[in-house]
């Protein structure tokens, strides 16, 4: 089955509507959650005043951020903790589920009142008088640390002044440059927006002091070992995280949010069920935000256009607070990603995060390596037209060649080869004849422009002992269980959480061809913490290399078990027994024991008269096997992607008009689903290249918080993409597998912004809106004229 | 309030309900149909597609007494006597879902395109299904489900 394009085992309830997501949740006797957010980015509380609101029909109970605090539920955490380069450990403010002194963003939750219905809990929550006192908001990523303090202690609105690579080596390669190559870049703020908006429903039995929360979550464990331990919520042996089918993620449903504590702790201050749904607008609001990076960067070149050095300075932008991944990803998901796959000798990457009064950005789709990557392509095609080089051939005579490569920075990659991969992908776009369909584009009066980007990604995390040195509050191995029933069927549960994946199917071709079971009979359980072993979830582009590898670790033990049993049916040694295509076979006889009747005796090893045990003596009886898998490095991903898009310089309308890329994902369990994977990605970096942008006004006040003013990509927004592979397997997983689920995220957003440059001439910033290329035309016609 | 008459999926459905009832709401809601789903406040998404009369509607732009004694067949409503809607059946073949939330709008929509249109071209289906947002499948797959279903139906 491995390789195989098997169809998805988990569609049809989606295409038949029944998919079971939280929304669809009612439970009996539940009452409804409306969350009364902060109208202001900045403000102190002096008083919230429900006295009104608490006599309104329906209304059931109004919590405030003083409940919090007398109930002593703890704050939501950074999971990663920074040091900043002085030594000093990074600085975060105080974030409780419900505020209570100050809120920091437009969004930021105040009181939640919960009614007998949503339309009562709406209308109660109109009558809750909330008197602020507005302060000035600091807004823009690149002034923040020259505006007022956000918060008493942290100076500058500095969460951590930190650094990576060899400033004194780097700064000495500058010297010796022969071209000093410099660009400024603003990788934009994105709202992730998966179409299912957050929800969740808290459901307490104080009988059995059992506390279930059903939520929208991409890491139900986690979810449940946060508001556990740091909440305070409820004790984990007692709560149950269930994530049902999520409709979608891409980093925003990684962590607990405010609204899954408070409807967990309400629920069991009420003792009623409590259902919470966000409405798309508070999704914008109050979803963490991805990206949003100000840099500065400078690339030292030789005459003969070898790379020698990068000097990287950035400011990132965290929002109000800091969020679960919101300090990793502008650090060590970012900083070592840097380099792309160029050999680089030398770099230094200096980074500030800041706070600001608005939405918390954390992990989104890539989240640090599209910002690595935007950086280094944009650089990399701006010193090759300093330098009057070709940019593919500019790209290729940096490339490393030689595998493992230890990089300057951080990273030892296994496995690549990165000019087969660019080779191809220039084949697949015809890149020689570009010259030729730029003139028929010029001929219909628009600009065509060609770009290209190659990235690396690090995937797989990660190796618990790496991540949890530099910072990380938890390991990230992964686990599985695979457990055969009596009668020869298996369930297979893991720590991974499916929201679009295909895990069920994915995980399946992997079971079915380790034990020779039919897919039909494996079926894949996840996201409920009372079943199967602790998890670490779905993010990063994990699930295959980490989660997927505990499954094949765990049937390995299966097997393990099963000859031993066998040889003892079989009347053989377990080290002559061999296990293929299901059987355990001992070789040259006709004496074979299937795996569905070594499980079937595991089950029933009972003697009975003249029918001796199966098992032999010592061994346990049943057949289920746990695994927790480790992984002894990142798995390193990489591509080459190359685009055309047609611009009208009336308009400034740009288009993609053609999009090829190559990808070595490693091997691939499930073309098809690789393929979706990067259909997906590319269509949201191709968003954040020409469409996307999350822009909050000079007050703080998110203007684009809706449908209507973000720019989401439809379907008449794309071309067909033209998808190929290359394969170098990795040899940090037993499955030799990559990770493909950013790619497309990754790659494409320089990938296009290279192509809109190469069109007309001059810089733009992303989102390449029509009327930002249309300015952009204008300004360089006009400094053109005054030149001339 | 005020009392409708609908035939839901095959069924006649008769129930009270408050003026302003959506008819998004509606289904989910009073008739646990929750195939119909809801992402967006502003009538954008198109994840909350259903047909009423037989035409493609955004459901959370109908108040349900407008449309008093009409048909209406929600995803749930789709496939007949246990087989797949070939629109279905395409989705399912081409990968055309990831995540599954847009999924039943995005059906429902392309069903009604064939009705309008048999054998659409790939702009005419990306224009057609403009008001259906999907996040996870950069809509290739969906397109290549379309016309597969156009071939088969």
């Amino acid at each position: 089955m491995i390789g195989s394009k098997v169809e998805r085992t988990e569609d049809k309830k989606f295409i038949t509507g029944k998919g079971r997501y939280t929304a669809d949740i009612t439970l009996h006797g539940q009452s409804y959650a409306f969350f009364i957010r902060s109208p202001h980015a900045r403000a102190k509380i002096k008083k919230v005043d429900i006295a009104k609101a608490l006599k309104a029909p329906g209304v059931v109970s109004i919590l405030t951020g003083e409940d919090i605090v007398k109930d002593k539920i703890g704050g939501l955490i950074a999971g990663w903790k920074i040091v900043s380069k002085d030594g000093t450990d990074m600085k975060l403010p105080a974030h409780p589920p419900l505020a209570h002194e100050q809120v920091n963003y437009v969004g930021d939750h105040v009181a939640v009142v919960i009614a007998e219905s949503l339309e009562e809990a709406k209308n109660a929550a109109e009558l809750v008088t909330v008197d602020y006192k507005v302060l000035k908001a600091v807004v823009n990523t690149a002034d923040a640390m020259n505006s007022e303090n956000i918060y008493d202690g942290i100076d500058k609105n500095l969460c951590f002044d930190w650094e990576l690579g060899d400033k004194a080596k780097t700064d000495e390669a500058f010297s010796k440059a022969d071209q000093i190559v410099e660009i400024k870049l603003t990788n934009n703020r994105l709202v992730p927006n998966a179409m299912e908006p957050r929800a969740s429903i808290g459901d307490y039995n104080s009988s059995s002091d059992q506390l279930t929360l059903y939520t929208t979550s991409q890491n139900p464990h986690l979810t449940r070992l946060v508001i556990s331990a740091f909440n305070g919520v409820h004790p984990e042996h007692k709560f149950r995280v269930v994530a049902p089918d999520v409709g979608g993620g891409f980093g925003s449903k990684i962590y607990p949010y405010a609204e899954d504590v408070v409807v967990a702790w309400a629920a069991k201050k009420i003792g009623r069920p409590v259902k919470w749904v966000c409405e798309r607008t508070d999704s914008f609001l109050s979803d963490c935000h991805g990206r949003d990076h100000v840099t500065h960067a400078k690339l030292a070149v030789q005459k003969d256009g070898k790379v020698t050095g990068l000097h990287v300075d950035t400011i990132a932008n965290l929002g109000g607070y800091g969020s679960l991944f919101a300090t990793v990803t502008p650090t060590y998901l970012y900083a070592p990603l840097i380099l792309g796959l160029y050999d680089i000798p030398t770099a230094y990457c200096n980074v500030k995060a800041v706070f600001t009064n608005t939405a918390p950005v954390d992990a989104y789709r890539g989240a640090g390596r599209p910002e690595a990557t935007y950086l280094i392509e944009r650089i990399m095609d701006q010193a090759a037209r300093e330098l009057g080089m070709d940019r593919a051939e500019f790209r290729k005579k940096n490339f490393i060649t030689k595998f493992p490569h230890q990089q300057c920075l951080v990273h030892n990659i296994d496995s690549g080869d990165y000019n087969a991969h660019f080779n191809k992908a220039l084949e697949l776009a015809d890149y020689k004849g570009f010259a030729k369909r730029k003139a028929e584009s010029a001929a219909k009066g628009k600009l065509r422009g060609i770009g290209f980007s190659t990235y690396i990604e690090a995937c797989g995390i990660a190796p618990s002992s790496v991540v949890m040195s530099i910072g990380a509050g938890v390991g990230l191995w992964e686990s599985a269980e695979v457990r055969f029933n009596a009668t020869g069927n298996i369930s297979v549960f893991t720590g991974a959480h499916s929201h679009g994946q295909g895990h069920a199917t994915t995980f399946a071709q992997i079971v079915s061809d380790k034990l020779g079971v039919p897919m039909e009979n494996i079926d894949l359980v996840h996201g409920d913490t009372d079943k199967g072993p602790f998890g670490m979830g779905t993010y990063g582009s994990r699930s295959l290399a980490v989660g997927g590898s505990a499954i094949t670790k765990a049937c390995d033990k299966i097997i393990e078990k099963g000859k031993k049993v066998a040889a003892h049916m079989l009347e053989a040694n377990p080290d002559e027994i061999e296990f293929k295509d299901g059987e355990f076979i001992v070789p040259n006889s006709n004496k074979k024991k299937t795996i569905g009747e070594i499980a079937f005796a595991c089950y029933l090893p009972g003697t009975y008269g003249e029918i001796k045990s199966p098992l032999p003596e010592g061994v346990e009886p049943g057949l289920k096997e746990t695994a927790f898998y480790d992984p002894i490095n990142f798995s390193f991903p990489a591509g080459s992607h190359i685009c055309e898009v047609e611009v009208d310089p009336d308009t400034g309308e740009t288009k993609v008009v053609t999009y090829s890329c190559v990808d070595d994902f490693g091997n691939l369990i499930n073309p098809m689903i690789v393929e979706g994977q990067v259909h997906g990605g590319l269509a949201q970096g191709i968003g954040q290249a020409l469409y996307e942008n999350a822009h909050y006004d000079e007050t703080g006040q998110l203007v684009t918080a809706s449908y209507m003013d973000y720019t989401m990509p439809r379907a008449d927004n794309f071309p067909e993409f033209r998808i190929e592979y290359t394969c170098t397997p990795a040899t940090s997983n037993p499955l030799g597998v990559k990770g493909c689920g950013e790619a497309g995220a990754i790659a494409s957003p320089p990938c296009v912004m290279n192509a809109v440059i190469d069109a007309i001439g001059t810089d733009v910033s992303m989102p390449a809106t029509s009327e930002k290329v249309w300015s952009a035309l204008k300004n360089k016609t006009n400094s053109e004229k005054k030149v001339a | 309030m005020k009392e409708v008459t609908l035939e839901v999926n095959g069924k006649k459905v008769t129930k009270q309900i408050q003026d302003h009832t959506l008819l998004s709401t509606f289904v989910r809601d009073q008739l646990n149909l929750t195939g119909t789903h809801i992402g967006c406040d502003t009538s954008q998404c198109g994840a909350c597609v259903v047909h009423v009369d037989g035409k493609s509607v955004k459901s959370c732009t109908l108040l349900v007494a407008d449309i008093d004694g009409s048909k209406v067949t929600t995803i749930e409503g789709l496939s007949q006597n246990g087989e797949l809607h070939p629109m279905q059946a395409a989705f399912k073949k081409h990968h055309g879902l990831q995540c599954g939330y847009c999924t039943p709008g995005m059906i429902m929509s392309s069903v009604d395109l064939l009705q309008n249109k048999k054998n659409p071209s790939d702009e005419e289906i990306r224009e057609w299904l403009e008001g259906n947002i999907c996040r996870c499948t950069g809509y290739q797959n969906i397109v290549a489900a379309v016309k597969e279903a156009a071939k088969n139906s």
